[in-house]
């Protein structure tokens, strides 16, 4: 393996990477949010968008993601809803993130005890004053380690978007290795992928740990 | 002068309190005793509003309030719960001044300065800057009364004050209560502990199931 040819196919390696990471930030950007509201809407008592809710959850959840990016960008057309592939692929992974994580958060919500809403309430604070200085930040301590999980899959699910010809991290790995018939772009790719996540740790460690000043 | 006139609630088709009528006078203490099950718990939700009762009237010095409303003369109840119910990501300064910076509006500088004074009050000078988690019961419970004060209640409640505690707590508990008194504060005491009752009440109420 000589160096020359990994600085060689290196640019490409990064600019597949750097889509990944765009496709990356702006799905936990968004999904994250969009996961608390839902996982609010799940736990609320009007039943109707309790009952749409858990029907979008079960659909994001009980199919396959990439039937869901399949589903966006060659299907949807049939019926007149036309996506580029960059923002079909960011449709298809904010859709069924938010899913996971409202799920992870509902679970949260649930685990604080009712005493901290009641103490809330007859201090006369108001449900989103509640909910933003009180029960968030014992809802993001719970939560923090499933979410870990779900950022770490979503950095290597990122690459189900070469499937609508995408040119992500893996595509271009797997376009130069075809291409010169080397292993090697294959094994940067790993590499890429493994320092991605070992940040993606580092940084969710930190966070943990920022929050261990209450128990 | 709290009065409570006709109070009625029901879980289904059983009935808890089936017109319950008491008084607290100003500046005194009411205890409220009985066995498990005799609906007291019931009652003070209902006073502080966390339960919507059936029917039955609140007065506070004679005007009708809602334990529920969100007006400025709804807000007349403190509770200090069994379980404290602190908030355990804020600290102890925090969790006395948030209410009255969030609802009352008042300045950090105002509401900080107003927790200290509860605090040294309390005997919790050193502790403003500590989790509730770093406290012992007995102080976690200080910070409960101190949270609940800072709102300027009319009335304080409390919720069963001994169970949660170490036995040999149950003096320090009963002297703080009695201090509040002295100092001007009408409060209504929920408990089982009968003995505990008749050390701090001016008057007791003795509820029981209904059969």
């Amino acid at each position: 393996m000589s160096l020359n040819y990994v600085f060689e196919i290196l640019p490409s390696l990064f600019q597949g990477a750097w889509l990944t990471l765009q496709i990356f930030f702006w799905t936990l950007v968004v999904s994250i949010p969009l996961g608390i509201v839902v996982s609010l809407g799940l736990t609320s008592k009007i039943r109707p968008l309790q009952w749409i809710l858990e029907v979008y959850v079960w659909l994001m959840r009980g199919t396959p993601l990439l039937l869901q990016l399949i589903f966006v960008f060659y299907g949807l057309p049939i019926i007149g809803i036309v996506f580029q592939r960059y923002d079909a692929a960011l449709v298809a992974f904010i859709l069924n993130y938010a899913a996971y994580f409202a799920e992870i958060f509902r679970g949260g919500f649930q685990s604080v005890s009712v005493g901290q809403f009641e103490a809330a309430r007859v201090l006369r604070l108001s449900y989103w004053q509640t909910i933003r200085k009180i029960i968030i930040p014992q809802v993001v301590k719970i939560v923090i380690p499933s979410i870990g999980n779900e950022v770490i899959n979503l950095v290597k699910d990122s690459s189900l978007v070469y499937v609508i010809g995408l040119g992500d991290l893996l595509r271009a790995g797997n376009v130069a290795t075809s291409r010169d018939v080397t292993l090697v772009p294959l094994l940067l790719v790993a590499l890429i992928y493994l320092i991605l996540v070992g940040i993606c740790t580092l940084v969710l460690r930190r966070v943990e740990k920022r929050y261990s000043y209450f128990k | 002068m709290l009065e409570v006139k006709n109070l009625k609630k029901s879980f289904g088709d059983r009935v808890i309190l089936d017109g319950v009528n008491l008084t607290v006078n100003d500046d005194e203490i009411l205890c409220i005793v009985g066995p498990s099950g005799a609906g007291k718990t019931t009652l003070l939700r209902c006073i502080t509003g966390l339960e919507t009762p059936d029917s039955g009237t609140f007065l506070m010095n004679g005007q009708p309030f809602d334990p529920q409303g969100t007006k400025d003369s709804d807000r007349v109840i403190g509770v200090v719960f069994q379980d404290f119910n602190l908030f355990p990501n804020l600290s102890v300064m925090d969790n006395i001044t948030l209410a009255p910076m969030m609802v009352l509006k008042e300045t950090k500088k105002d509401a900080e300065k107003q927790a200290a004074q509860l605090l040294s009050e309390l005997g919790l000078s050193t502790k403003g800057d500590l989790y509730p988690w770093q406290l012992s019961g007995g102080q976690k419970q200080r910070v409960a009364i101190a949270r609940a004060l800072a709102m300027k209640p009319k009335i304080l409640c409390y919720d069963e004050p001994t169970s949660a505690l170490d036995p040999n707590l149950r003096q320090e508990v009963a002297k703080i209560i009695l201090n509040l008194k002295k100092s001007g504060m009408t409060q209504l005491v929920v408990t089982h502990d009968l003995d505990f009752a008749q050390e701090i009440a001016d008057n007791l109420l003795k509820v029981k199931p209904i059969d």
